[in-house]
């Protein structure tokens, strides 16, 4: 029995197969059905969605800086931010970790050749650029400018531009999710290598698989919201129309019993990775490993009962509210546990500040002010005041960005030389990672005060005293911007000039580091049996053995 | 440019959401410092080839979890609960409270004193009184934000959304449209100005006379009919509107309803929705034909005719301690 070892040295290179990227027509990657080349696809994609949304993003800054509405209309600065939230939202954040990188990785991680379903994969990806391809032609004709979350009878009455397309375009890009967390449940399922038992799976498969779950189970709800503000947009039937019996809040309710649990969609998978970062550049095995899986479990099923703390002064009860407020406060406890278990995974590890680590450890800090300033908004009386305010602007963008985004590129540098058979140059790596967490909190930390000081979202003008708090955001999303920029430029350098890399370059467990870099087209040529646990490095730390000189002190005891 | 932290404390209520507030900043900081500096310690003792004990107990342990599952939940339960009740009384307004009449539309807020006077994205208030905002919105949904007092509400069309408070300092405080309406919400913005109860009184009486919501009311009542069968026809029986605000109203097919703002609203505009018990569902709906001033003015009306008897006993009072120092009367 062929059985790959998963120790830390690299893995004998498998001569015969040919990678998936030998194959160079525009045919073979159009027509793709390989798991490895839908995950590259996804990411080009929505590179360019996030380069678009990061624009908008841009301009909404610059036109802070001054309290005056100068640079763009006030309708131009409304379509930004609704370019923005939308783009960010349904075109990057939701696809990114999952359809790029768990797309390319999560078959290899299970021992399979490819995911369940490998056709409806490339159908997702197809319909993620159908609606992608509607929401860009909504912005170009016409514009949308009712913000990301449709609020009625604002975007069913008043609202101008594309408001249908734009939905159309979110409606078929939703199907996506839905195939794909299809995909994934029955990939975790059905191809797992025989003994890779669901206790011995790294924790980013536990995370995709709930993710997976609240994107089948969620995504309807969106479905039939759209189809519904359609319906109301078009024949004004009166679901949301105050003047014909209907409720203008039901929209909220329906709105947020998907939105609430897609935050979380948007964050699980963030967690999944930095548990993989954490354990490779410590070299040590998770710290209560069940208790950090459940919690990705527990997460998906709170997640779908706490919508009601968006709408604290939307007039739902209050007994409602404090009903809401109460499960806000419980859905918070697994994801503190997972910090305490990061970090608890830490001590008495070995510990190299690579750059897939630094962005790890980014995403920890960044993740826990994120959370620790959600329990700020889930405080009833505290809610009141912040939220419509920067504060919320501030407090999402820690999860969404400080959080998700770092992961993403986190888990990006990780898996680099897997997917590309290349590394990017190091130092640079740090140094995006330091600029990226610099920029960020820069960006970001002045709209706490901004919202404590009651400035709201969504405003093209405001009060002089609010500026100085503006200029320092602004500042910070131009070095934000640099952090972004350039491991663009280095990662595409690296794809002809970096270094060629071995199988398992920084030495981690887990199947994906048992075969090629890039894989070959069939991922193994047998198939893998897995008789240890997940992230079963030596203990106590060896050295890494391409670096032997510190082995006899690292085992001073 | 200035670079305040913390907002002025215009109200009652606002100083028990900063010390709630003040608490939280401080749990936000201990368990973040607690985080990143064993992140930095972590990584610096136990940097690789530093050469340090490494020798590990366990991967795991069930008092650690038990423990940081546990203190979170508790820690979280205790702010819920401090917060949860002050925002309970923030939805209470008491009583006696003055009643002030704030319509919103794109892009400006409409108010109305229980006087009669009108202004527009201005509100004058009197100190130490508590003051209920009744609001309703002519077209999308918008809300009325005061960040000095720490209060907000949305304000919805077709819908009494109602925000009270006590304005404790004399000053000029922002008055901010916080939900998104279009194009102009940035523009949709106002000033309160919190003034000596004197002074509040003669402000009152400059500028063009104007009725009061109640007279206005009563004459509406009439000019629409409403009068013809709630007031002892012979012709039409419909029931007696005296003192039904704040009354529980037994509805035709069992069950009753507490007749607040909002079911006289409905009971004008959508009149067949909730039939009163042993009556006929007669009554034409107005709704396109009384505008969201007028019908206002002639809610108030029907609340002032029969206050006093069972009115106003559906609503808790619930008031700030400091208010006790300060008893305010509802004007006028």
């Amino acid at each position: 029995m062929n059985t790959p070892e998963i120790q830390a040295h690299p893995a004998p290179e498998p001569v015969a197969e040919k990678s998936y990227l030998s194959e160079h027509t525009l045919r073979s990657w159009l027509l793709t059905t390989d798991h490895k080349r839908i995950g590259i696809l996804y990411l080009l994609s929505i590179l360019l969605f996030f380069a678009i949304a990061a624009t908008a993003a841009a301009l909404i800054r610059l036109e802070l800086i001054t309290p005056k509405g100068d640079l763009l209309s006030a309708e131009m600065y409304n379509r930004m931010f609704t370019l923005h939230g939308v783009l960010m939202v349904w075109f990057f954040l939701i696809p990114s970790i999952p359809s790029v990188l768990g797309n390319f990785i999560l078959p290899i991680m299970l021992g399979a050749r490819d995911l369940a379903f490998p056709r409806l994969n490339l159908l997702s990806w197809y319909l993620f650029m159908t609606g992608g391809c509607l929401a860009l032609w909504a912005i170009l004709w016409g514009g949308v400018d009712t913000g990301w979350t449709f609020y009625t009878p604002y975007s069913t009455l008043y609202a101008n531009g594309q408001v249908i397309t734009m939905a159309t375009g979110i409606f078929i890009a939703g199907f996506s999710s839905i195939l794909t967390g299809l995909n994934f449940i029955a990939t975790t399922h059905k191809l797992r290598a025989p003994g890779l038992t669901w206790f011995r799976l790294p924790i980013f498969v536990w995370s995709l698989y709930a993710t997976s779950v609240i994107l089948v189970l969620a995504t309807p709800v969106l479905a039939i919201l759209l189809t519904l503000l359609a319906v109301e947009r078009i024949w004004g039937v009166g679901i949301f129309d105050a003047t014909r019996g209907g409720d203008p809040v039901l929209f909220q309710h329906l709105f947020w019993f998907y939105s609430h649990p897609a935050v979380y969609i948007m964050i699980l998978p963030g967690m999944g990775v930095v548990t993989e970062l954490v354990t490779c550049y410590s070299r040590k095995r998770l710290f209560g490993y069940n208790f950090v899986a459940g919690a990705s479990i527990a997460i998906a099923v709170f997640g779908f009962l706490v919508w009601g703390h968006h709408m604290f002064v939307s007039s739902q009860s209050p007994y409602a509210g404090m009903i809401f407020s109460l499960l806000s406060y419980i859905v918070a406890v697994p994801s503190a546990v997972k910090v305490f278990n990061w970090t608890a995974t830490l001590y008495k590890g070995s510990i190299a500040l690579d750059t897939p680590m630094l962005y790890a450890l980014g995403f920890i800090g960044l993740f826990t002010v994120g959370g620790i300033t959600g329990l700020f908004l889930a405080a009833l009386a505290v809610d009141v005041h912040l939220t419509h305010t920067y504060f919320v602007v501030a407090h999402f963008h820690y999860i969404m960005v400080g959080g998700m985004v770092l992961a993403f590129m986190g888990g990006l540098h990780y898996w680099w030389p897997k997917i590309t058979g290349r590394m990017y140059p190091e130092q640079l790596g740090r140094l995006a990672a330091i600029v990226t967490f610099i920029g960020f909190n820069l960006t970001f930390f002045p709209q706490f005060i901004l919202g404590y000081l009651g400035m709201p979202r969504r405003y093209h003008s405001y009060p002089a005293e609010f500026q100085f708090y503006n200029v320092l955001s602004t500042a910070g999303s131009s070095i934000l911007g640099v952090g972004y920029a350039m491991p663009v430029f280095y990662f595409i350098w690296s794809l002809k000039r970096g270094t060629r890399t071995g199988a398992n370059p920084w030495h981690a467990t887990g199947l994906e580091w048992t075969t090629a870099s890039p894989p070959p087209t069939y991922n193994f040529a047998v198939i893998p049996v897995v008789t240890e646990e997940a992230y079963c490095y030596p203990e106590p730390a060896g050295p890494p053995p391409k670096d032997t000189s510190g082995a006899e002190e690292d085992r001073h005891a | 440019m200035t670079f305040p932290v913390l907002p002025e404390e215009g109200s009652l209520g606002a100083r028990e959401v900063d010390n709630i507030l003040v608490a939280l900043v401080a749990m936000a900081f201990f368990f973040s410092t607690v985080i990143a500096g064993a992140i930095v310690w972590f990584s610096f003792k136990y940097r690789r080839n530093n050469p340090v004990n490494r020798v590990r107990s366990d991967a795991h342990s069930l008092k650690l979890e038990i423990a940081w599952t546990v203190l979170p939940l508790l820690i979280g339960i205790g702010f819920f609960t401090v917060a949860a009740a002050t925002y309970f009384r923030e939805r209470h307004p008491p009583a006696a409270a003055m009643e002030i009449h704030v319509i919103g539309k794109r892009w400006m807020w409409k108010i109305q004193h229980p006087q009669g006077k009108r202004e527009i994205n201005e509100v004058h208030l009197p100190i130490g009184v508590p003051v209920r905002l009744l609001m309703t919105s002519q077209d999308v949904i918008h809300s009325f934000y005061i960040p000095a007092f720490r209060i907000k509400q949305d304000v919805l069309p077709g819908r009494y959304t109602t925000l009270w408070m006590v304005p404790s300092k004399i000053g000029s405080y922002h008055l901010f449209c916080s939900q998104y309406c279009g194009t102009d919400h940035a523009r949709m913005i106002g000033q309160v100005t919190v003034m000596s109860r004197p002074d509040y009184q003669t402000w009152l009486t400059t500028g063009e006379h104007a009725e009061s919501p109640v007279v206005r009311g009563a004459q509406l009542f009439r000019q629409f009919g409403c009068s013809g069968c709630h007031a002892g026809s012979e012709v039409i029986r419909a029931p007696s509107l005296v003192g039904v605000y704040g009354s529980t109203v037994p509805l035709d097919g069992g069950g009753t309803v507490l007749a607040d703002e909002q079911y006289l609203r409905d009971s004008i505009l959508l009149p067949n929705a909730q039939i009163v018990a042993g009556y006929a569902p007669v009554m034409p709906s107005f709704a396109g034909h009384i505008s969201e001033d007028d019908l206002m003015a002639l809610i108030a009306y029907l609340k002032s005719i029969g206050a006093g008897q069972n009115g106003e006993s559906g609503r808790q009072s619930l008031t700030y301690p400091e208010r006790a120092a300060n008893p305010a009367k509802a004007s006028p």
